[in-house]
């Protein structure tokens, strides 16, 4: 990743990523401790398990797989002494469209992955922990193994970690190219061994009925490694980085077209849309204007060029007030996009240019849902292979006149009436890309 | 052995499981105390690793490792793309079909890979069973999004992440395959 190999962005501010893209940066063990390696699971491991995820819930934290939940609510779910084994599952399926950072933390930096990880197994009282990666990272599945067996060997894994007397194993658990086992409970599933349908909810929340029926934290690769930084920080610099409920940094995964796609690390809220494109990525390719924004991997909605949002920005009394914005000065934080009608999700932002065509790009991820719903739920099983033969059908200029209406019908029903939220993440585009884009589609339906 | 039995097939995987990876497989269930089940993935992984897909005796020979019955892995072959119930090419091109990609001009590269595999590029190959080139050296095939967005358009060759591919660029790619 060309991106990467250059020094950081002004505007970047690289906790996560800090050690991965140092020049000769190893993900060999000695390389970790001779960066400050495990200093923070030796400080938390003399902590009460409650000061830790007090910690974590003043910094604010927030998931970094795409829901965007409060990382010491979830933890606060679980009852330390219920008696009942707990579990943590790392999240590594990274597979939603547009997103691009989890792989570099675990091709490069697996051990600020575990220690991360250990932190958070010691506050929940978990001794069996699982990396679930997908296996088109078969590499990193390696790289991953390896850390574990250099982390045991150590003392920061295994038996009596740090003479603490606290017990935890983690292993690696390979996907097998299943987009919905990025769904915390099919990925759950797919540990157990089973088809990876996703569970309901409730009364199937992880914290109270996950892995083997009992209480587990699911967390994206990402969130742990800021589970790390935020002892290393401190929980009051780390929150204060971000905005209000939303601290630390963020990775921002930028694609399509423009001059320097990358993942870049910004502080959460500290650039604006508009900077963040034509600055840190260099801007459109020469000659081009913008067309469209899908700003948080393939299942948030999409932003038109030149919209303009209600959001809520701080007054000059430091009150919350009311303010339209552009697109292009929308602050990049979940509260902000939310306001504007879509979701910062995974991080993962697709530009397009006024060479693209909307509804091209909309059948490519019909298609891509169409291949990935599990089947589980007749309307979402049905209705994306619908979708996706109609826009197919469009792009072929065999398009009939009532599609727009039937496309937005059928994704209207898909949405609310399935089992996991894939349901909405396969109607959203749909829905959006009709809204924001009508005549494209109604020039192909004849 | 009479004679008029047809012999059990030598040829099935069963019958061919080298010493190492037995113990590879024990160990793999060693890291799931709490349910053998939990496994299957794992151990369909190491079979499809050693013999590149996996047959009927392999599911059966799972199932039985596991004390589950030969549907619960079938269901898992059949549900998860990765696996195969035929040989795909000694060396699998997987090109990301996905939207980052596609922008960049991932279906120009994913039919420069098959003209440079000998491949027809109009072949069906989003499925379990990807296009195999006459030599059976090479398959190509369309995956979902590989999770490289950056540096698109990419494609997965057999353990190898290739970046930034040019149509242009594919002959010399699978020349550093051969």
């Amino acid at each position: 990743m060309k991106s990467l190999l250059l020094p950081p962005h002004p505007k970047e501010r690289r906790i996560v990523f800090k050690n991965a893209w140092t020049q000769g940066y190893t993900p060999d063990i000695d390389c970790y401790l001779q960066h400050g390696g495990y200093e923070e699971l030796k400080k938390a491991i003399v902590m009460k398990p409650g000061e830790i995820i007090d910690e974590v819930k003043k910094s604010n934290l927030r998931g970094r797989g795409g829901a965007a939940f409060p990382c010491g609510v979830k933890w606060g779910f679980i009852r330390h002494d219920d008696g009942k084994p707990h579990y943590i599952t790392c999240n590594g399926d990274e597979s939603e469209p547009g997103t691009f950072k989890d792989r570099y933390i675990l091709h490069n930096d697996p051990h600020q992955l575990l220690e991360g990880m250990a932190i958070a197994a010691f506050a929940l009282n978990v001794h069996l922990a699982y990396i679930y990666i997908r296996c088109e990272f078969p590499k990193a599945a390696g790289i991953v193994t390896k850390a574990i067996e250099e982390a045991r060997a150590r003392g920061f894994l295994g038996k009596n970690i740090l003479g603490s007397g606290f017990d935890l194993e983690i292993y690696v658990h390979q996907g097998a190219g299943a987009y919905i086992c990025g769904e915390e409970t099919s990925l759950i599933e797919s540990i157990e061994g089973k088809r990876p349908y996703p569970r309901i909810k409730p009364p199937y929340f992880p914290a109270v009925l996950g892995l083997y029926m009992s209480p587990t934290i699911v967390n994206n690769v990402e969130t742990f490694c800021h589970v790390k930084q935020i002892f290393k920080l401190g929980s009051e610099e780390y929150a204060n980085m971000g905005t209000p409920g939303d601290g630390g940094t963020r990775v921002m995964c930028v694609s399509g077209d423009v001059m320097r796609p990358g993942p870049y690390e910004i502080p959460v809220g500290g650039v604006t849309m508009g900077e963040l494109i034509n600055d840190v990525c260099g801007g459109l390719k020469p000659g081009r204007t913008l067309k469209a924004i899908i700003p948080g991997g393939s299942s948030s909605k999409i932003m038109r060029a030149g919209e303009v949002y209600k959001i809520k920005v701080k007054g000059p009394d430091g009150e919350m007030i009311d303010k339209e914005v552009p697109l292009l000065d929308l602050p990049m934080d979940a509260a902000s996009l939310a306001a504007a009608g879509t979701m910062i999700g995974s991080g993962g932002v697709i530009v397009m240019d006024d060479s693209r065509n909307m509804l091209w790009a909309l059948n490519n991820l019909n298609t891509f849902y169409a291949h990935e719903s599990c089947g589980q739920c007749t309307p979402c099983r049905e209705g994306v292979l619908w979708i996706d033969k109609m826009t197919t059908r469009m792009v072929k200029g065999d398009g009939i006149a009532q599609d727009p209406t039937t496309l937005k019908n059928v994704a209207d029903n898909i949405a609310g009436r399935t089992v996991c939220a894939f349901g909405e993440a396969a109607s959203w585009p749909v829905q959006s890309f009709l809204q924001k884009f009508p005549e494209e589609f109604e020039v192909a339906a004849k | 052995m009479d004679k008029h039995v047809a012999p059990t097939s030598v040829s099935e995987q069963a019958n061919q499981i080298p010493a190492d990876l037995l113990l590879r497989i024990d160990e793999a269930v060693t890291h799931y105390p709490v349910s053998k089940r939990s496994a299957s993935l794992p151990l369909l992984h190491l079979w499809q690793n050693h013999f590149g897909f996996i047959d009927d005796s392999g599911v059966n020979w799972i199932a039985k490792r596991l004390e589950l019955e030969p549907i619960n892995i079938l269901e898992l072959v059949t549900f998860y793309p990765w696996f195969r119930q035929q040989a795909a090419g000694k060396v699998c091109i997987r090109v990301c079909r996905t939207l980052s990609c596609a922008l960049a001009g991932s279906f120009e590269v994913r039919d420069a890979f098959c003209k440079a595999a000998g491949i027809d590029p109009k072949a069906e190959s989003h499925g379990h069973t990807p296009p195999v080139s006459a030599d059976g050296k090479f398959s190509v095939e369309f995956v979902e999004c590989l999770a490289s967005c950056g540096s698109a358009p990419v494609a997965l060759i057999d353990d190898d992440l290739v970046e930034d591919i040019t149509p242009e660029g594919t002959a010399t790619i699978l020349s550093q395959y051969n």
